[in-house]
């Protein structure tokens, strides 16, 4: 076990929004090879909170969605601190859908407060774009494995989250709201997050047990990226491997099966999910 | 006692609150919007609808699967589907105890209630949600209904409709409420592939993850006039931008403008519109 096991619920919170938690395109540039981005949604324009292309894991294409936040002020300001506008997530399903036209298995990576909030993005229909993301996700026939690398936040993690194997790091959280948010609507007091933290359960080890996720990564002490340098050193590194190694062995088995026996594990799968009382 | 003393008590108005159900004591009720009274028999004849300004009182779900249905009638379905409290969640207060407050204030045992019948001939699967069972949040029952009403028409080859009236997902059952967004949307995923209907109507107030899933998912999207639908709260966007939202924002008519619904239905129009729908998605009976 690692000393990370200690760590409280807004502990890992506040790691896995930490700026120095390594992002997608920190991966990008060290576990995957030969990575070109595609831009655009088609319809309006490019989310830069959203990266979306090519890339090879080993001997393996695969097509690489992910959300992407900044680590200082001008990335941050540019990548609109990792939350989509409803661009993004349509971006994610063009690119997605190109996967599956050309048979590659997708690979998601969630990292992200929410869907962005804002006048523009509720124009031009936040919750559709999401809800439209959850339903062609489920159909989709070739294989998605989801990680969740830091923050997952709510409807606007979950609209890049519905795949065949659903990984969490173990630093990482995934919630329906913020525990800051939790916490100003049950407790009447923001200050409380810690306390909503704990309540919502939303550590790995936790989602876990309920059944809402299929695997974590283990973290060495903190998984972190030293500086924005070629060599994201020797903390990133083991642990990106390990992270490496699980995402193949994963691709090695889901790619055995065929498309529609994918989908309906799937569904299978997420049709699982919930407790509830009365006789099921 | 003076001729002049009120012995009778004074007409019972509505609070502007969340809760803009009638007041059913009265025998008078006020109109929130235009504020003049409403004989309560006329309101319930109008189905709760203000018949000087086409406000739209809030709507219990009983009420609406009972207008929809053909003659009213349908057959209940998984009434015992209710909340459990898996994450052993308190706040200022168990959720437990909500449960129990909510089961009891609101007469019903989950945020929805759903049946099957027809409607117009046609064979439906319906739900409709209720705000007064914890603000109409979706837990993880709330999602197993829905997933078993589309299951249902996925089986006998009928139509799904329903109506949303919801805060959200539910925060005091975590992640688990945030997975039933992807659980609903995957049983949807089958419905359209079997090339079944699915029609949603949004009524006030829809935000959240029901938008964020299953609302807006329908083949045709129906909106009341005037509700309230987004995926963010109006406060959640002021505090972003900081700055006071425009008027008629995230209501109907501007969802309507902006492409996001079919049309703005009145709801004493809305079983013929649906009808209409069905007809032509299901081919007349």
């Amino acid at each position: 076990m690692s000393e990370a096991n200690e760590k409280s619920p807004i502990e890992r919170v506040r790691t896995a929004r930490h700026p120095d938690r390594p992002y997608t395109n920190d991966l990008l540039r060290s576990i995957f090879t030969d990575f070109v981005e595609i831009h655009g949604d088609r319809r309006y324009a490019d989310d830069p909170a959203m990266v979306c292309g090519f890339a090879k894991l080993g001997e393996n294409e695969v097509c690489v969605i992910g959300q992407q936040k900044g680590r200082d002020t001008k990335a941050r300001q540019m990548r609109n601190f990792g939350m989509p506008k409803p661009e993004g997530y349509r971006k994610a399903l063009r690119v997605m859908r190109l996967a599956e036209k050309f048979g590659r298995p997708i690979i998601c990576f969630i990292d992200t407060p929410g869907a962005y909030p804002g006048i523009d993005a509720e124009e031009r229909g936040q919750a559709e774009a999401i809800a439209f993301n959850l339903r062609e996700m489920a159909g989709m026939k070739v294989p998605i494995i989801v990680v969740v690398l830091g923050e997952g936040g709510s409807g606007g993690a979950l609209a890049i989250g519905i795949g065949d194997r659903v990984l969490m790091m173990e630093n990482a959280v995934y919630s329906v709201i913020s525990p800051e948010g939790c916490a100003a609507i049950l407790w009447k007091d923001a200050a409380k997050a810690d306390l909503a933290a704990a309540a919502l359960k939303l550590t790995a080890d936790r989602l876990s047990q309920f059944g809402l996720i299929d695997g974590i990564v283990p973290e060495k002490e903190e998984w972190n990226v030293d500086g924005e340098e070629a060599d994201l050193g020797e903390r990133f590194t083991s642990v990106a491997d390990k992270l490496s190694k699980t995402l193949l062995e994963n691709l090695k088995e889901l790619k055995t099966k065929t498309g529609d026996q994918l989908v309906q594990e799937r569904y299978k799968k997420f049709r699982a999910m919930g407790r509830w009382s009365g006789n099921s | 006692m003076a001729w002049f003393k009120r012995d009778k008590p004074k007409i019972e108005t509505v609070s502007d609150d969340e809760e803009r159900t009638v007041n059913t004591s009265g025998i008078f009720v006020k109109c929130p919007e235009c504020e003049n009274p409403l004989y309560r028999r006329e309101l319930i004849e109008s189905h709760q609808v203000c018949t000087h300004c086409n406000y739209h009182f809030r709507f219990p779900s009983r009420d609406r699967l009972e207008d929809l249905f053909d003659d009213g009638k349908y057959e209940k379905l998984d009434e015992e589907v209710t909340s459990a409290d898996p994450l052993e969640f308190v706040d200022t207060k168990p959720y437990k105890d909500r449960i129990e407050q909510a089961k009891q204030s609101s007469g019903l045992p989950e945020a929805i209630v759903s049946g099957s019948g027809k409607v117009g001939g046609h064979l439906v699967y319906a739900g409709a949600m209720d705000m007064s069972f914890i603000g109409g949040s979706m837990g993880s029952a709330v999602g197993e209904k829905i997933t078993r009403l589309i299951e249902r028409a996925l089986e006998k080859k009928g139509a799904v409709i329903v109506f949303s009236a919801s805060g959200g997902a539910r925060m005091q059952e975590g992640t688990l409420s945030l997975m039933q967004m992807g659980k609903i949307s995957a049983a949807l995923s089958m419905l359209h592939e079997a090339k079944l209907p699915f029609i949603s109507v949004l009524t006030d107030p829809t935000t959240g993850g029901v938008t964020a899933s299953f609302a807006m998912l329908g083949d045709v999207i129906l909106a009341e006039p005037k509700a309230l639908i987004g995926f963010a709260g109006p406060r959640v966007i002021e505090q972003t931008i900081r700055q006071k939202l425009p008027k008629g924002f995230q209501r109907s008519e501007f969802l309507l403008e902006h492409g996001m619904v079919d049309m703005v239905v009145d709801r004493r129009e809305m079983k013929d519109t649906i009808v209409r729908m069905l007809d032509f998605m299901m081919g007349c009976s």
